[in-house]
């Protein structure tokens, strides 16, 4: 399991608030993490992913530490083996959708697969500017899968797809969690976004 | 007419534009980042050069130059280079004068760039140093290009500085802007003209180049 226990001061819209968060997250699981807008729920995916720093805690996968305050450990991002889909897809302009999987794996049989899966194989070609809102947050998964990622961490990953299409890409990227053992957080404001998906909920408390 | 100056100035501002390619774009970047006391004052140096007169910048690296002073005279024991009134001290100059064009915009377009496009590239396991030429790099072609440029025209315009330190030998450091100063000095007008006009169309030309190559990524080479 995923051992999280951090705090950090954060500053926001109305000043700085104290981040406080002990938990568990369950392997090979799909968590969401709910909680209201500005609670701190990207801050706590990307201080998971080694994005961010922390004041003071730990964060343990399994038998790695990949944080320590005390002990002045810190696992770099490129070392945790983390995968992130970004609110703002965070796509590289000059790449085109395949470009973009093929920096993350040199599996051209796996590319093909994703392609598949996020409907994105007539799309190959084109670069994120020729793309619409829905097929961008699309290739922002189908990249943070790229790297068969042991972790999995989405930040809204589902706000700007079509109930159909989210409904496709849903099941089948679930199957692809499952089939490689893929632990995953999905950050949601509105929790029926990842209802299907989720098999756990972590509700992030208010500001105390 | 003599090409010689007109040579030695191209030569110069490429030279001087591929170095500072070279360096700029990691200092660049690296100012970029989360900003601390001493990249401030590093900025603050970079920057000089653009408020300075460059008589008084000249003036300081022909001190720090000079075999009377430490440093060329360090220059001069150890590696038998003397820097004041040669090339190599044109160049040295001319790169630490050109340092803003090339350092500042570049960095500009560094601090643009979405903070979350490097952070996507570190979680694919992406060292910085490649997150920085695969992906970074190639986001700022159109300011880097644009930086490339000012750097080569202004170097290409350069007077006060390359007249400290270079002074004027023919073939080595007379430059074309020392060349028109020559020829206006002992009255040969028709001579500073042609150098003029031969400057004057080489940058109209580049910077031409640069608003096509540029047309629908910038609107001004000097924005």
């Amino acid at each position: 399991m995923i051992q999280v226990e951090i705090r950090k001061r954060i500053n926001t819209y109305d000043g700085f608030h104290q981040l406080e968060i002990n938990t568990t997250f369950a392997f090979h699981r799909v968590t969401q993490v709910l909680g209201d807008s500005g609670v701190g729920k990207t801050t706590l995916l990307k201080v998971i992913a080694g994005l961010a720093s922390v004041d003071a805690g730990s964060i343990n996968f399994g038998d790695e530490t990949w944080l320590d305050s005390e002990s002045h450990i810190f696992l770099a991002p490129q070392q945790r083996g983390v995968g992130f889909v970004f609110q703002d897809y965070a796509l590289f302009p000059h790449l085109t959708v395949r470009e973009h999987l093929l920096y993350g794996s040199n599996d051209n049989g796996y590319v093909q697969r994703l392609l598949s899966m996020g409907r994105m194989e007539e799309f190959a070609g084109h670069r994120p500017g020729q793309m619409s809102g829905g097929q961008q947050q699309r290739l922002a998964i189908l990249r943070a899968l790229a790297t068969k990622p042991r972790l999995l961490l989405m930040d809204e990953p589902f706000s700007a797809l079509d109930m159909n299409l989210k409904g496709l890409l849903i099941a089948e990227l679930k199957q692809l969690i499952m089939e490689m053992k893929m632990t995953c957080l999905v950050v949601t404001h509105q929790p029926f976004d990842a209802g299907d998906f989720a098999d756990e909920s972590y509700k992030m408390k208010e500001w105390g | 007419m003599d090409w010689t100056p007109i040579w030695l100035s191209i030569k110069l501002s490429f030279i001087t534009t591929c170095i500072l390619l070279v360096i700029g774009l990691p200092i660049a970047y690296w100012l970029s980042l989360k900003s601390s006391w001493p990249k401030l004052v590093l900025e603050v140096l970079i920057t000089m050069p653009l408020v300075l007169p460059p008589s008084v910048l000249g003036f300081y690296l022909l001190l720090a130059f000079s075999p009377q002073n430490a440093l060329g005279r360090w220059l001069h024991d150890v590696f038998d280079v003397t820097l004041v009134f040669s090339f190599s001290g044109l160049l040295i100059a001319s790169i630490i004068y050109s340092l803003p064009f090339m350092i500042n915009p570049v960095k500009s377009a560094f601090a643009q760039l979405p903070r979350s496009m490097s952070e996507a590239s570190y979680t694919m396991g992406k060292s910085r140093s490649q997150t920085l030429f695969h992906i970074l790099v190639p986001n700022i072609r159109s300011s880097i290009i644009t930086a490339a440029v000012l750097t080569f025209a202004h170097t290409l315009g350069e007077f006060g500085v390359v007249l400290m330190i270079g002074g004027n030998i023919p073939g080595v450091t007379r430059v074309a802007s020392i060349a028109i100063y020559d020829s206006v000095e002992s009255m040969d007008y028709a001579g500073a003209n042609k150098y003029s006009l031969v400057l004057f169309s080489i940058t109209f030309i580049i910077v031409m180049a640069v608003f096509i190559l540029n047309r629908s990524l910038v609107k001004s080479p000097l924005e």
